[in-house]
C-alpha cells in the first residue's frame, strides 16, 4: 500500500502527490522551517542535512547540503518565486553536482482533504533530457545507498 | 541472475550524460544516428562511440532499414528508464514517511485528551 503516486506528464513535467494525516498548516510548515526540513528531507538512508538555509519570502533563498557517512556531498540551491500560506509554494531550484543541474520548476500545493492533506508537487523541467538525467541521479543516488546497506550487511 | 551480470555494465553505461540524454531521446522514439548526434552538438562518430556502449550494455538495439541503422530502447533500457521513476519514488517515499512523523510530533503538544469522538 503506497499514498504516494508519481507519474511524468508530457515530455518535461514529473507530478508526484501525496496525503497526510495532518492539516496543511503544519505540512508548510515543514516545507519552509529549516528546523523541520533536517529532519525530513534526506533522500535514501545514511543522508544527513547539515546546512539548511530557508527564506520562506518571494525572492527568499535556500540552499540544503547534504552529506553522507563517507563524506560525499552535494547541495541544491533555489528561489522562493511564490509564497501562499498555507496552500501553495513555488520555487526553482538546481542540484550541484558538482555541476549546476538545469533549473527545475517546482508548483507545491496543499489542499485540505478530510481532516489531512492532499499535497500535489508539479515539476516542470526544461526538456525531456533534463528530465530524465534527473530521475537518473536520482537512481544513482538511491543505488549508492542500496551497495551501503549491502556493505553493513556482509 | 542475468540482470544482476548486467548491473556493472549497465551502470557504467548510464554515468555519462549525453548517454543518459540518448537513452531519454530513445524514448520518444526510434532515431538514426544522425538524428542523435543534432541536438547534442557531437560529431556522429563520437554519437556512434556511445551508442556501441549503450548496445554492449544491451540498452540499446539497431534495425536494418536500407543503408540506415535506426536505434531504439531495448526492453533492458526501457526497464532502465522505469527504474530511475522507481528510484525517484523510493526517496521520496522515504521523506515523506519521516515527515509523518514530524508532522506526528508537532501535534502531539496540541493533542486534547479526553476528547469524544
Amino acid at each position: 500500500m503506497s499514498k504516494l503516486t508519481l507519474k511524468t506528464e508530457g515530455d518535461t513535467h514529473i507530478v508526484v502527490t501525496r496525503r497526510f494525516a495532518a492539516p496543511p498548516e503544519a505540512i508548510y510548515r515543514a516545507h519552509t522551517d529549516p528546523k523541520l526540513i533536517q529532519k525530513w528531507l534526506l533522500g535514501p538512508e545514511g543522508w544527513t542535512m547539515p546546512v539548511c538555509i530557508n527564506e520562506a519570502r518571494p525572492g527568499g533563498n535556500f540552499r540544503y547540503e547534504w552529506t553522507n557517512a563517507k563524506g560525499r556531498g552535494f547541495y541544491v540551491t533555489g528561489e522562493y518565486l511564490e509564497l501562499e500560506p498555507y496552500s501553495r509554494i513555488v520555487h526553482v531550484e538546481r542540484m550541484y553536482l558538482p555541476d549546476p543541474t538545469p533549473d527545475n520548476h517546482v508548483e507545491t500545493r496543499f489542499d485540505a482533504a478530510g481532516t489531512g492533506t492532499l499535497m500535489t508537487m508539479r515539476m516542470t523541467l526544461p526538456d525531456a533530457q533534463t528530465r530524465a538525467a534527473m530521475l537518473a541521479t536520482n537512481m544513482e543516488r538511491g543505488m549508492e545507498a542500496s551497495y551501503a546497506r549491502l556493505e553493513g550487511m556482509l | 541472475m542475468e540482470a544482476a551480470l548486467n548491473l556493472d555494465s549497465t551502470f557504467s553505461a548510464l554515468a555519462d550524460p549525453t548517454r543518459r540524454a540518448i537513452l531519454a531521446r530513445l524514448a520518444k522514439g526510434e532515431a538514426t544516428v544522425m538524428e542523435l548526434a543534432q541536438p547534442f552538438e557531437m560529431t556522429q562518430p563520437a554519437i556512434s562511440q556511445h551508442l556501441k556502449v549503450l548496445e554492449d550494455a544491451g540498452l540499446v538495439v539497431r534495425r536494418v532499414d536500407g543503408t540506415k541503422r535506426p536505434r531504439r530502447l531495448a526492453k533492458a533500457g526501457i526497464e532502465a528508464m522505469d527504474q530511475w521513476l522507481a528510484m525517484l519514488r523510493k526517496a521520496l517515499e522515504k521523506n515523506y514517511d519521516r515527515l509523518d512523523e514530524v508532522l506526528a510530533s508537532m501535534e502531539q503538544p496540541k493533542r486534547k485528551r479526553g476528547e469524544k469522538s
